[in-house]
């Protein structure tokens, strides 16, 4: 073997062990939570309110409040972010402002979540009168998710084929009826597989939810949007920091929860997108 | 008596940003005629065709000067969605939609409002019929359209643009991709559409412009260089760079 | 005509969802600046810029932006030094060697990365890395920049790896195919021709893998130790901006100096992660022709 093939030997081992060295963890991780989680993990847990200040029964409302809080930025982020994904592929020009919302979406995506905080706390909290309610947590989380969904729904309308809008424009339809009927039915797949995307992410942020809305400790669930709310990730956070004399069993077993519904919420997304990868029609 | 041109363009030039494309087109479209344009690649049939229902506006790079009368009207004071009823076209690929068959040619009449249900039948029935696909589809309606073969998906295409009611269609190479077969059922289709219909034909196969069309015109890089009868046109051309086409020297 | 006014409306909405996007980033940054204005009234901007205490609750209350500053930049200069190398490597590793099956499966596992929430890390940081690194070097507590450091880089390994690996992915065949054509063997096509081609992308994906650093918020709040004085070694306790909005923000009473000060903060931050995401799109664009 010459010296150029030893050299390649040896660099492709080593990008191999650095690759190792970086997946290896993330297996352990995955491990490490679900061997000291599941054993604190019982119908109870899942369904039960807490008492005794956290050191017995359940985490429901925390679950109720995680998913409660993803609905609510789903409804505002999806019609907002897909819209304004249309506007950009279908209806701008390649002028100032186009370009000028497109690197917006750019430095939205950028702005770190601590400060989607802050935003939320200075004119939903604040401003709007919300009070940290689940209607001020949502919508800080619905800015946060803005940009992933536009950009996921600009990626599904681009792949729809051009001719699909040549044919519409052809027989006299206008833009409108054009994207409603022959681009946006098609681009739906896409579409979806990012906004549950997005939303797995916002499940699981806690930055955006500190002033917001998140409640540690409120053994009933909420009754309207206004109200206050626990929430998974806050809770983790909290009981790893603040709480003393918390078992360590529960502590883990809040982080699987966390991580199994975020996983959840991915596999539906991967399903999703292989489903309508089977379905396609071009 | 001089019937008015359908078409009529007025030192009509088209630029795909700068560059120039068509370059100072006067013709005239008689009604009810079947014309054929011919040409090598590159001489600006195409867009020539897009610029009657403005399909060129789509790309962001287009512009053109010149005008274009349609029936005596001014194209740019008529809406793009009135304009796309009259004028009708037929891409040189079959496109279909990837919905049934029905719902392929009712698409037309539904973005123009026509809401009702059996109105929308008849009107896809008597479409298809045109188009010469109806007995082989009519017990087929609701299967996808992309089950079809190219000839049959042509027709389709047409049949579709027949759907709305136009005055003049549009052919751009539209027989390109098909077998000798399905090509003649689409020449047929253009014979028996011609009582009702006035037509414009781009092909590259100068044998289709001579069984099909009554004029040609012959456009070479942007210019239109002759026009006249097809017989005449093809045994005596008075351009001897349209001679030159037409026994193959180029093109 | 209904169906014309409906169009319309519709068409409208759609237009003003585009334009809003440009004004929530206008809001968020109008809204940060109106409340750091109110800091600057009374507390002066060069104190507030360059002094070197950040004490919020002594009297008079002390609040330089230095040491969270300094802070952060050590936190995340460790962690790019860590994960750059090892991002970049596996990204060559998973675009260029692995066969088609094995770099299905390095994508999922890095996207599973991807996913997990960062406050599950900063929990594993406090439960498990905190004490490993107390003991391996001793330290009186494990809740140091380190701690942070490598939380973080574990963290930015998937922007970096996917964002390097579509750099790569996207060198025009035609390079491999001349490199192959002279002799060359894959490593040094690799190396010499591949990887100097992708560079903008790369850098841009290390742009914004900073970016990430620099605005994570929970892992650093939950093991870096909280310690608000200009950082010395690695191995103490320190403080990032982010974690100083998330921590202090429940102990300031709304339109107090405090108050407006972590305001003042969260503008330093937002200019910060601004400049670096326009700059690492810049390249992103670079890259691209």
């Amino acid at each position: 073997m010459n010296r150029a093939k030893i050299r390649q030997h040896v660099a492709f081992s080593v990008l191999g062990a650095v690759t190792l060295l970086i997946v290896a963890p993330i297996l352990l991780v995955i491990l490490y939570i679900v061997i000291n989680g599941a054993g604190a993990i019982s119908w109870e847990f899942l369904t039960a309110a807490p008492r005794q200040g956290m050191k017995a029964g359940g985490i429901f409302p925390a679950i109720v409040g995680t998913v409660l809080l993803v609905i609510g930025t789903m409804l505002f982020s999806l019609p907002l972010g897909v819209l304004a994904a249309v506007y950009l592929v279908e209806y701008a020009s390649d002028d100032l402002l186009t370009r000028m919302v497109k690197l917006s979406v750019v430095n939205l995506s950028g702005i770190p979540s601590i400060v989607y905080g802050l935003f939320g706390f200075t004119v939903f909290v604040l401003l709007l009168h919300l009070g940290t309610s689940i209607l001020a947590g949502s919508l800080t989380l619905a800015i946060m998710s803005l940009p992933v969904i536009i950009t996921a729904s600009k990626e599904a309308l681009e792949s729809v084929p051009f001719t699909y809008r040549e044919i519409s424009f052809s027989l006299g339809a206008s833009r409108w009826q054009t994207v409603r009927y022959c681009v946006l039915p098609y681009a739906i797949p896409g579409i979806l597989t990012g906004t549950v995307l997005s939303l797995s992410r916002a499940a699981g942020e806690t930055a955006p939810i500190l002033f917001t809305v998140a409640a540690f400790y409120l053994p009933r669930l909420p009754h309207s949007v206004f109200d206050q709310v626990m929430a998974l990730p806050y809770h983790l956070y909290v009981i790893s920091t603040q709480v003393p004399n918390i078992p360590i069993e529960i502590s883990f077993a809040t982080a699987l929860v966390l991580v199994g519904l975020v996983f959840l919420m991915n596999l539906v997304s991967i399903i999703l997108r292989a489903h309508f990868r089977k379905k396609r029609l071009w | 008596m001089v019937e008015e041109p359908v078409i009529k363009t007025v030192d009509l030039n088209c630029y795909f940003g700068s560059l120039q494309v068509l370059k100072n087109l006067n013709i005239e479209i008689q009604p009810n005629e079947i014309i054929g344009i011919i040409g090598p690649a590159n001489s600006g049939k195409t867009t020539f065709l897009r610029a009657l229902n403005r399909l060129n506006y789509l790309h962001r790079t287009y512009t053109q000067t010149g005008e274009i009368l349609l029936d005596g009207c001014d194209i740019s004071r008529i809406g793009d969605n009135l304009l796309r009823k009259k004028i009708g076209i037929i891409f040189a690929l079959p496109q279909v939609l990837p919905i049934s068959i029905f719902d392929n040619v009712a698409y037309g009449p539904k973005v123009h409002g026509m809401t009702d249900k059996k109105a929308v039948s008849r009107s896809v029935e008597e479409a298809l019929k045109k188009a010469y696909l109806w007995e082989e589809v009519k017990d087929r309606l609701r299967e996808s359209a992309v089950r079809l073969s190219g000839g049959q998906q042509q027709r389709l295409c047409i049949a579709r643009t027949l759907a709305v009611e136009p005055e003049l269609i549009l052919y751009d190479e539209p027989c390109s991709g098909l077998d000798p077969i399905s090509t003649a059922k689409v020449e047929d289709a253009m014979q028996e559409l011609k009582a009702s219909y006035t037509q414009i034909l781009v092909t590259n196969n100068t044998s289709q412009a001579s069984r099909v069309s009554e004029r040609c015109a012959f456009f070479l890089m942007g210019e239109l260089v002759e026009i006249g009868p097809t017989k005449t046109l093809f045994t005596n051309p008075k351009d001897k760079r349209t001679d030159d086409y037409i026994t193959g020297k180029f093109g | 005509m209904p169906r014309k006014i409906s169009e319309f409306v519709i068409e409208l909405c759609i237009k003003l969802s585009g334009y809003a996007v440009i004004v929530f980033v206008f809001l968020v940054f109008l809204f940060l600046l109106r409340d750091s204005l109110s800091l600057f009234r009374h507390y002066p901007l060069r104190d507030f810029l360059f002094g070197k205490e950040w004490l919020p609750i002594s009297d008079p209350p002390k609040f330089g932006v230095i040491p969270l500053l300094l802070g952060s930049i050590y936190v995340t200069i460790w962690a790019i030094l860590i994960c750059v190398p090892l991002g970049v490597g596996a990204a060559m590793f998973i675009s260029e060697v692995a066969p088609k099956p094995l770099k299905h499966v390095l994508k999922s596992l890095v996207e599973i990365l991807a996913s997990i929430p960062s406050v599950v890390l900063g929990f594993l940081g406090i439960i498990w890395l905190g004490p490993v690194l107390r003991n391996v070097f001793g330290l009186a507590t494990g809740m140091c920049g380190l701690a942070g450091s490598l939380l973080l880089a574990f963290m930015a390994l998937p922007t970096i790896i996917s964002i390097s690996e579509d750099a790569l992915a996207g060198v025009p065949r035609t390079y491999r195919e001349a490199a192959f054509g002279l002799g060359a063997t894959r490593w040094q096509t690799l190396w010499r021709i591949i990887l100097p081609s992708a560079s903008s992308g790369i850098l841009a994906a290390v742009m914004l893998g900073v970016g990430r650093v620099v605005g994570e918020t929970m892992v650093v709040m939950m093991v870096t130790g909280n310690a608000p004085v200009m950082p010395g070694s690695i191995l103490k306790p320190l403080r990032t901006l982010t974690a100083t909005i998330a921590g202090e923000m429940g102990e300031t009473v709304g339109g107090s100096e405090h108050y407006f000060a972590l305001f003042a903060v969260g503008l330093v931050l937002f200019a910060i992660t601004f400049s670096i995401n326009f700059i690492a799109d810049l390249f992103l664009r670079k890259a691209r022709k």
